[in-house]
């Protein structure tokens, strides 16, 4: 553990001052994520009298629910959707402004404040526009003879959250591509002009590869939101539906255990989104050492 | 800008006004049916411009927002996002620069346990161990108050560290010449470490205001006493009704981004400086 070289003496300052956060963390999350895993091993009787110790049975059960098959794979079509249409349109937006001189403040000033809407309002914003009934979208889609309808059709509700999650997240991509473009030095790019490369050209084989570390950071950052942060989207629009078609497992989590008050299922399939959570973690921190290196 | 090519320049600029056309969109339909007469939304599709009654919704909303959802006014619900956004905020930041001066200005025992227990927050977002800690939370009777509100989200690792990183920074003869002057540790904390710091605590709070004020499922689940409702989950509940009153609804929601989006504009440098740190 790194200190200064010179430290204060005392042998209960350090534990007073950080008091505050180990009991925050002990109380609300060290003590909670226990719960969980020892919930997950016990399964409670309909009326929630008992509970008996069933070992990993919960767990065993999930894997061959049909539902929650069916909420892993909503769960990678939608993170993997958001993730390629987020980034693709902030990578195009942030290579566009990093070309302008003047109004390249201007620009990214327009493009920055969508990171500061609640997920749970992005998803009323689109809902809304989407909505069948009284949207502009759907009524301009109806001209070229699709009839949108996200309360019965199971991939238009989940293309509807995917455009919610995707439109909030541009900001925080955008800002990343920027500053990772403001990092490749000028004279590669004017060299390989000098060479005759056109612009396209010199995006692929200069600007992309080393843009690789932002974009293999951000793809885990955007895999992250997409399954953690977009409860409110899902929430606030589809529930789930129609027919479980946008019932990602965050949402299932919730669903499962307050509304439909299975706990032992409900805590098992938090130990497993925990799992994933720490796995992406990892990864992301040992990215993050090989970085230093580049 | 390597070499002056007119139709890219023009190319460029027209991908990114109908890039911003296409982030402000939803924004500016929001805004406008804020505007429409009541009736108005429920006639087909929504018109393009705004309409007359802008002041006459808002006014409307922000004295006594819509009864029949059970939500109280917006001045209300805003004012208790407030609450518990800037209780959120001044929670994090204190009890991470409190824990960051212990973990980098002193040598005690399992020094590396406590850094591994607040690093473990960073991995269990609420979403993910959302019914235990509800039981936690409705065990120590914080149900329906602001205490239950903040207190549980304010354990923040990515503060900690960001604040232990920068004190990392701090030249050793600072302390040095402190303890020359026979300064206590308080005294170092508050007199030396804190004002090098205001950068850092403002371009975090900018952070971590945005995040406070749009929390959503925590409320949502522990706070059925409508005096605490929120504005993001009060907008939730007027959707859910059975005829949303969009115009309502609409007003609202360009009340609840507001202060958050005023936030982030007017302190642009520092909301890009508190983004790009706390990630890295």
């Amino acid at each position: 553990m790194q200190t200064k070289r010179m430290t204060f003496p005392g042998r209960w300052w350090p534990f007073a001052l950080l008091a505050p956060q180990v009991l925050v963390t002990l109380i609300f999350f060290i003590w909670p994520a226990g719960q969980a895993l020892y919930q997950s091993l016990l399964r409670e009787d309909a009326f929630g009298l008992r509970s008996t110790f069933v070992g990993l049975e919960n767990f065993a059960r999930l894997f061959r629910d049909g539902s929650y098959l069916n909420s892993l794979s909503v769960t990678v079509v939608f993170a993997v959707g958001t993730t390629l249409l987020s980034m693709t349109i902030s990578l195009l937006l942030a290579s566009t402004v990093n070309r302008m001189v003047r109004s390249r403040t201007t620009y990214t000033t327009l493009l920055v404040w969508p990171y500061a809407i609640a997920p749970a309002i992005a998803g009323v914003l689109w809902w809304f526009i989407f909505n069948p009934s009284i949207g502009i979208v759907p009524y301009m889609l109806e001209m070229v003879g699709y009839r949108w309808n996200h309360r019965t059709s199971g991939s238009d509700a989940m293309l509807l959250v995917i455009f919610a999650a995707a439109w909030k997240q541009i900001s925080y991509n955008f800002l990343f591509f920027l500053a990772g473009l403001q990092s490749i030095p000028q004279s590669l790019i004017e060299a390989a002009s000098i060479d005759g490369a056109s612009p396209i050209k010199r995006f692929w084989t200069i600007i992309f590869p080393l843009l690789s570390p932002t974009t293999f950071f951000l793809m885990v950052v955007n895999v992250v939101y997409a399954m953690f942060d977009t409860f409110g989207i899902i929430h606030a629009t589809t529930q789930g539906g129609p027919a479980q078609s946008t019932n990602i497992l965050v949402y299932k989590v919730y669903a499962d255990g307050f509304v439909g008050l299975n706990l032992g299922s409900s805590a098992a399939q938090s130990v497993i989104l925990m799992a994933i959570v720490v796995g992406l973690t990892v990864v992301q921190f040992r990215f993050i050492e090989r970085r230093v290196n580049y | 800008m390597v070499e002056n090519r007119p139709w890219a320049n023009f190319f460029a600029h027209t991908v990114l006004i109908i890039g911003v056309a296409l982030v402000i969109f939803p924004v500016y339909i929001a805004l406008v049916a804020s505007t429409q007469a009541p009736g108005e939304l429920m006639r087909g599709t929504i018109p393009l411009l705004p309409g007359a009654h802008g002041i006459e919704n808002y006014t409307r909303m922000w004295q006594s927002g819509v009864s029949s959802a059970g939500t109280p006014s917006a001045a209300q619900m805003l004012w208790n996002s407030f609450v518990m956004a800037m209780a959120i905020t001044v929670g994090k930041l204190s009890i991470s620069l409190l824990s960051a001066f212990a973990i980098v200005y002193f040598r005690f025992r399992f020094q590396m346990f406590f850094f591994w227990l607040i690093f473990v927050t960073l991995m269990l977002p609420v979403e993910v161990r959302i019914i235990p800690t509800f039981q936690v939370v409705a065990d120590l009777k914080m149900l329906n108050s602001f205490a239950g509100l903040s207190i549980p989200l304010i354990a923040s690792a990515t503060a900690t560290f960001l604040f232990r990183q920068f004190f990392m920074t701090i030249p050793e003869e600072m302390l040095e010449a402190a303890r020359v002057d026979g300064a206590g540790p308080m005294k170092f904390f508050k007199d030396i470490l804190l004002p090098l710091s205001v950068t850092n605590i403002a371009a975090l709070f900018v952070i971590m205001f945005i995040y406070g004020w749009n929390q959503y499922l925590w409320p949502l689940l522990i706070t059925t006493n409508p005096d605490y409702t929120t504005i993001v989950m009060g907008i939730q509940r007027m959707t859910s009704d059975e005829n949303p009153q969009w115009h309502l609804v609409m007003a609202a929601v360009v009340m609840a981004a507001l202060p958050p989006v005023l936030v982030i504009l007017f302190m642009q440098r520092l909301f890009v400086k508190g983004l790009t740190e706390t990630e890295k």
